[in-house]
């Protein structure tokens, strides 16, 4: 074939271009993959029947807040990471924050409890379910994302592999939280924090595969 | 006369409009500058640069399809550089050339200079066109080849008009990736 033939054929009929697809596409999938989770997770286990008491409440709140801002850092960072050359406009600095932040308030709440409660606080009483549901519940949200960043152009694949398995194991998490009983900050950190690393480990093994163009 | 950057990218952006004549423009400019870079970075790695135009047609057909993945905002050389780099890279990945040996280069080596002197690929469009389904083929042929117009199209195949352009889209994805396979082989 001759590349003048090609052009022709491109530059014939040419549609305007949405500006605002990448941005769409990925948001939708990450709505989407939200939905589905906290559905799977309402029906699996139902919301929790515990939320009586204040202290409840905030637990709640801190857990949805962590994984929130987390999936909303993240999900700015794979508009960037979706597009050509986009992996030298990310920063780790952003992904690392709320992890940083629940670890550091998860080790002053540990410093000020008395060593005798440090189990209880770390173990809690359903970390393996939350150890198998976040990862489970995060295949769905996980494939929708790939789907949408496979219609676009990253040039890193492992990096933006890794980063959609970060926020589907946040997108999971959300989910988890409404349904998660054990309050304690230093649950959170080490059993939501892990989870999401371990579906990050698999994005980082499945991108290169799933994502080439 | 404007720097290649910017004239490029005012085309880039009135082909994002529905611009067919930038559009082609942007194209053929774009494929002098590719057809010298690959040359020269084949060349460097001890490759023969007869893959050069195969990858450039690539790259071509890469620019157009995912052209939505273009920020306006940000200058073009570089997204375009990022992506002549990727399809470099997993070239050699896939002909199993050391990756040690690729030189790194920036976004104004891709247009340093321009190379006219195009080959004809080994891509056979009619071969390529002849794997895809009948109802995206034909909506291409009228499209893309005979120049109809989308509603054209759309009567004389029997479609409705939404069908007939993402027939076309999935079309051009369709034979992107075909030629990308056929590069493994």
């Amino acid at each position: 074939m001759k590349t003048d033939d090609l052009i022709a054929m491109l530059g014939t009929n040419v549609e305007p271009v949405n500006r605002k697809y990448v941005l769409r596409a990925i948001g939708t999938a990450i709505a989407v993959g939200t939905l589905v989770a906290a559905a799977a997770i309402l029906l699996a286990f139902g919301f929790r029947a515990d939320l009586t008491t204040t202290r409840a409440f905030i637990f709640l709140f801190s857990k949805l807040a962590f994984t929130i801002v987390t999936v909303v850092l993240t999900a700015i960072m794979l508009t960037r990471l979706a597009r050509p050359g986009g992996e030298r406009k990310i920063s780790i600095v952003w992904v690392a924050l709320p992890f940083a932040a629940i670890m550091l308030l998860a080790a002053v709440n540990l410093a000020f409890a008395p060593s005798a409660h440090w189990e209880r606080m770390i173990v809690g009483d359903q970390w393996l379910e939350c150890l198998l549901s976040i990862p489970i519940i995060a295949i769905v949200p996980f494939a929708l994302i790939i789907w949408a960043v496979r219609r676009m152009a990253p040039t890193d694949l492992r990096r933006t592999g890794a980063l959609v398995g970060l926020i589907a194991g946040s997108v999971s998490a959300t989910a988890y939280a409404l349904h998660c009983a054990d309050d304690s900050l230093p649950f959170v950190a080490l059993w939501y924090g892990g989870t999401i690393l371990l579906c990050t480990l698999a994005g980082t093994i499945l991108g290169p595969r799933l994502l080439r163009w | 006369m404007l720097a290649p950057e910017a004239e490029l990218k005012n085309l880039m952006l009135a082909g994002l409009d529905g611009d067919a004549a930038a559009h082609r423009s942007l194209l053929k400019y774009l494929s002098d500058y590719l057809r010298a870079y690959y040359r020269r970075q084949l060349g460097r790695v001890g490759r023969n640069a007869t893959d050069a135009e195969d990858l450039v047609q690539e790259v071509l057909l890469a620019i157009h399809t995912r052209r939505h993945t273009y920020d306006p905002v940000e200058p073009l050389t570089p997204w375009v550089h990022a992506i002549a780099r990727y399809k470099l890279i997993d070239h050699l990945r896939r002909t199993r050339t050391s990756l040690r040996d690729v030189p790194i280069d920036e976004a104004p080596d891709l247009i340093a200079q321009e190379d006219q002197d195009s080959t004809e690929s080994t891509h056979d469009l009619g071969k390529l066109l002849g794997q895809l389904p009948e109802k995206t083929r034909r909506a291409i042929e009228c499209v893309k080849l005979e120049g109809l117009s989308v509603a054209e199209t759309a009567s004389r195949c029997g479609l409705s008009e939404s069908n007939v352009k993402v027939s076309v889209h999935r079309g051009l994805r369709a034979l992107a990736a075909a030629i990308a396979r056929e590069r493994e082989r």
